[in-house]
């Protein structure tokens, strides 16, 4: 127990540590590293609580995924540092404001569990304890039946994704010249290859 | 609760020794190595393209396709997952809405293949 109280306030000291560093940090690219910092600390938080299956997807998708494509963004960005931080002080206030807006949903949710415990229990479908039912089997259960609208529409989300990226992106260039194995294997060797009786001494 | 943690316990063990391990190797080239900086040393060799050069530089937009379509993909199997391990409680049902899910994403799959986005040139 103690044990994991230690590794409990270590990974969210790391967490947060890093969280102010993607914010603070003069670098866009170190940011991105420090939010997969934070990806994996978050992790480690949810193996902490027992979610393993969330925390295997959140390093695959975030951290394999999702991070790659921040860094892409970062480094196709033509960024001028210096603009970059001008806006700062700019943007400072509403900034603030939605971090207090997040901040007080926070303690909204925090304090409504404190207030009436009960609260969880009262929900749909009450989270089975994780030495009975495993993380990964018991959202199992829930997202192809229960919530089988939503999955479905997540479907539809990822090929819209899908689609979007296709159109905005892919761009065929003029002048490119591909392999066409149809063409190969349609060729007459008799169309081709002439062969010529050659004279002695009379050339072709 | 305690027990599946337990068995996180090797993995602590691995991520504090290699952190000290990267900490101890930083650390000794700082004390062992000999410190001679010259500026000739970061310099470019001979025809050497520069060190120390803005390393952003704008690259093709289809390395962000190919990812994007990654991250696609990526996610379908991530559903796949808690749906093979629960497959035996939420019945025939369950298997449907995964396939018609499958279904979605396979006419994405089939336009892409179409449109040509996986090929490179």
């Amino acid at each position: 127990m103690v044990v994991q109280a230690l590794v409990f306030y270590g990974l969210a000291f790391v967490a947060v540590a890093s969280g102010v560093m993607v914010v603070v940090s003069r670098n866009p690219v170190h940011s991105v590293l420090f939010l997969i910092l934070a990806f994996f600390n978050a992790a480690g938080l949810f193996v902490l609580m027992g979610a393993e299956f969330l925390a295997m997807i959140l390093i695959v998708v975030y951290v394999g995924a999702v991070a790659v494509l921040f860094l892409f963004v970062v480094m196709m960005l033509d960024i001028n540092f210096v603009e970059l931080r001008q806006g700062f002080l700019r943007y400072l206030p509403i900034g603030t404001l939605i971090g207090l807006v997040l901040l007080a949903e926070l303690i909204l949710v925090v304090g409504g569990w404190t207030v009436a415990p009960e609260v969880p229990q009262a929900l749909g479908t009450p989270i089975p304890p994780p030495n009975e039912v495993s993380n990964i089997d018991a959202l199992g259960r829930l997202i192809y039946t229960r919530y089988v609208l939503l999955f479905q529409i997540s479907g539809l989300v990822l090929l819209i994704a899908m689609i979007g990226a296709i159109v905005l992106t892919l761009r065929s260039r003029v002048g490119v010249k591909k392999q066409s194995i149809e063409t190969q294997n349609a060729r007459d060797p008799a169309d081709v290859i002439k062969v010529i009786k050659v004279t002695r001494g009379g050339g072709v | 609760m305690t027990e599946l943690l337990s068995e996180y316990l090797p993995i602590l063990i691995f991520l504090i020794i290699a952190v000290g391990l990267a900490l101890v190797m930083v650390a000794a080239s700082f004390v062992v190595g000999h410190q001679r900086p010259d500026s000739e040393k970061l310099s470019a060799y001979e025809c050497g393209f520069e060190a120390f050069d803005d390393s952003r530089r704008q690259f093709d937009v289809r390395f962000y396709l190919v990812a994007i379509l990654f991250i696609i993909f990526d996610l379908e199997v991530a559903f796949l997952f808690p749906w093979a391990v629960s497959l035996g409680d939420i019945g025939l049902f369950g298997f449907w809405s995964m396939m018609v899910f499958l279904g979605v994403l396979t006419i994405g799959f089939i336009y892409e293949w179409k449109k040509g986005a996986l090929e490179w040139e």
